[in-house]
């Protein structure tokens, strides 16, 4: 069995009306990290949340590990770890205690031993007596980390785990994401920041208002759905396109001196040398000729925009 | 049964009490001992001794149970509500345990220290007035049956609570009124006739009533339908338990 986690014609509505979620078809693969993007409100805490079992599911079954999270609660919520959105954590505790009674509360004996590397891992050893609330925002993040691995868990959501968190902390972060990922956890995350579901997912899924518009591995989505600019550096600068070049959709540069032209990655090569001896034989010279592809956070932003 | 996750929260609330040590047990010893020493040995020196018990020895049962009520009640609806209010019951509600291990959890929690405060004033009562108690057995039966009831109690009025206001006004407005109403500091005999019958709606006497009798061997009603009255409440509130998290009111969406 490849998928770690199956969702099935999961539709979620509150009790206000909204529907959260409508007809979601999902499935995780063992051992990826799988990002989920989409905008604000778009339906992505309310999957997480019913997954791990804060939220009940409307219609439809969610398996983990083939385990029913409704009939079979128990063994299903052992095996997923979970970080929340908020900075969610009782501020008089202690690291070290709090981390101890998320590790008792999902059923697993005490283990020092293994809670002392986790805190290491995550360079919150020498805060282990400190109460939470004398910890930074950043701090409190790595805590909630530490509490949602505590059980040793084979998968772990992480919903917004960077926002707010500084540059450098959101890599140590991703590192050690990386790790476990390594060591054969299950990710799955949400991000604001595209580049990093663009450096870290295996795979991405895109939410739009409840609909899960696109599941896709991130290379070939990127592939599929990437267009590509192609810049020219003009030798004298274009008071307008020439009218003879309105076909190509070609856009100049605020201050003139660039033509830009997009095209679509997977055809079109040939549209590139005719535009190219078209110029040529309009006497539009270039000095240097550049190309781009369109980032995930493009992609992303189309595909959403598309819809509004 | 996930007794690992019952330990976790169990400890986790006593530890919550042990953070506010003076809050949690000075408070009431002290005020408890201002009423002995109010009711007790000042004005109890002048009053005549209630069915062969002197004053001061009569209300030591019902302080205790002023103090058990209202503290099983406030800890318990506290217990559930501070996750609540920060966030955190996120955690509680994403982990493998059922509503049965949740509720042993906080409402073992807080019947504990209910347990160990009333305790805790029966010796404080030792340093002010001479008193004995005839059934020991029936007294801890009493004793842990009302915590228990009322920390199941206070677990619904956490559960049910949108503010801290709420949280508060039922152990102020509910809680308070009845036991000083229901014989903590008299005999049902002392009323007139209508207030005798009036009061008998007010559960609160029995529980104090039995109390008494496991002390001193007498009783404002029969001990048998003081039993039976706590055991009632205490299934009404299982049963309100029950409801709520089969519905998940309040608790889920």
């Amino acid at each position: 069995m490849q998928s770690v986690i199956q969702v099935n014609n999961l539709s979620k509505t509150y009790p206000s009306g909204f529907q959260a979620l409508q007809h979601v078809e999902l499935d995780i693969r063992r051992g990826e990290i799988f990002a989920l993007l989409g905008p604000n409100g778009a339906g992505k805490t309310t999957l997480i949340s019913i997954i791990c079992g804060i939220v009940n599911p409307g219609e439809g079954t969610v398996l983990v590990d083939g385990l029913d999270i409704v009939q079979q609660y128990r063994q299903a919520r052992q095996r997923i770890g979970l970080v929340p959105q908020e900075l969610s954590v009782s501020i008089f505790e202690t690291v070290w205690d709090t981390v101890s009674f998320s590790r008792g509360l999902f059923g697993k004996p005490a283990d020092p031993a293994y809670l002392q590397q986790l805190l290491r891992d995550l360079s919150l050893w020498d805060k282990k007596d400190s109460k939470i609330m004398t910890l930074s925002g950043g701090m409190k993040r790595r805590v909630l980390i530490a509490k949602a691995l505590a059980h040793q868990p084979q998968i772990l959501f992480l919903d917004e785990p960077t926002a707010g968190v500084d540059v450098e902390l959101r890599r140590d972060m991703w590192q050690m994401i990386r790790r476990l990922r390594d060591s054969g956890v299950t990710i799955i995350l949400t991000t604001h920041y595209i580049e990093e579901a663009e450096d870290m997912a295996d795979r991405i899924g895109v939410i739009r208002a409840g609909q899960l518009v696109l599941v896709d591995d991130k290379t070939s989505l990127m592939q599929k759905l990437g267009k590509k600019q192609l810049l020219l550096q003009l030798v004298t600068p274009l008071a307008q396109i020439p009218p003879a070049l309105a076909s190509y959709q070609l856009q100049l540069s605020a201050d003139n001196s660039q033509l830009i032209y997009t095209y679509d990655a997977q055809q079109e090569q040939a549209t590139i040398a005719t535009l190219l001896r078209q110029l040529n034989s309009l006497g539009i010279e270039f000095s240097d000729l550049n190309t781009r592809e369109s980032s995930l956070e493009d992609i992303f932003i189309g595909l959403v925009g598309d819809a509004a | 049964m996930n007794f690992y996750a019952i330990k976790a929260i169990y400890l986790f609330e006593l530890a919550r009490t042990w953070r506010t040590l003076m809050q949690s047990i000075a408070s009431p010893v002290l005020s408890t001992s201002l009423y002995f020493i109010v009711f007790g040995s000042a004005i109890g020196s002048r009053m005549v001794a209630i069915d062969g018990i002197s004053y001061g020895a009569f209300i030591v049962p019902g302080l205790i149970m002023l103090t058990v009520l209202t503290e099983s009640t406030s800890n318990a609806s506290f217990g559930i509500y501070m996750p609540k209010f920060s966030g955190t019951i996120y955690e509680i509600l994403s982990a493998p345990v059922s509503a049965v291990e949740i509720i042993l959890g906080y409402v073992g929690a807080a019947a504990s220290k209910a347990i160990l405060l009333g305790l805790i004033i029966l010796l404080t009562a030792q340093f002010f007035v001479d008193f004995s108690i005839i059934h020991p057995l029936w007294m801890l039966t009493f004793l842990v049956l009302t915590a228990i009831s009322f920390s199941l109690f206070g677990f619904i009025i956490g559960v049910l609570a949108n503010s801290f206001e709420q949280l508060q006004i039922v152990p102020l407005m509910v809680i308070t009124p009845l036991t000083f109403l229901g014989g903590s500091f008299y005999s049902i005999s002392m009323l007139p006739p209508l207030w005798q019958q009036i009061t008998l709606f007010n559960p609160v006497v029995y529980l104090i009533s039995g109390f008494r009798w496991s002390f001193y061997g007498v009783a404002d009603v029969n001990v048998g339908f003081s039993l039976a009255m706590i055991l009632l409440f205490m299934t009404s509130c299982i049963g309100v338990i029950c409801w709520i998290f089969h519905t998940g009111y309040k608790v889920k969406i």
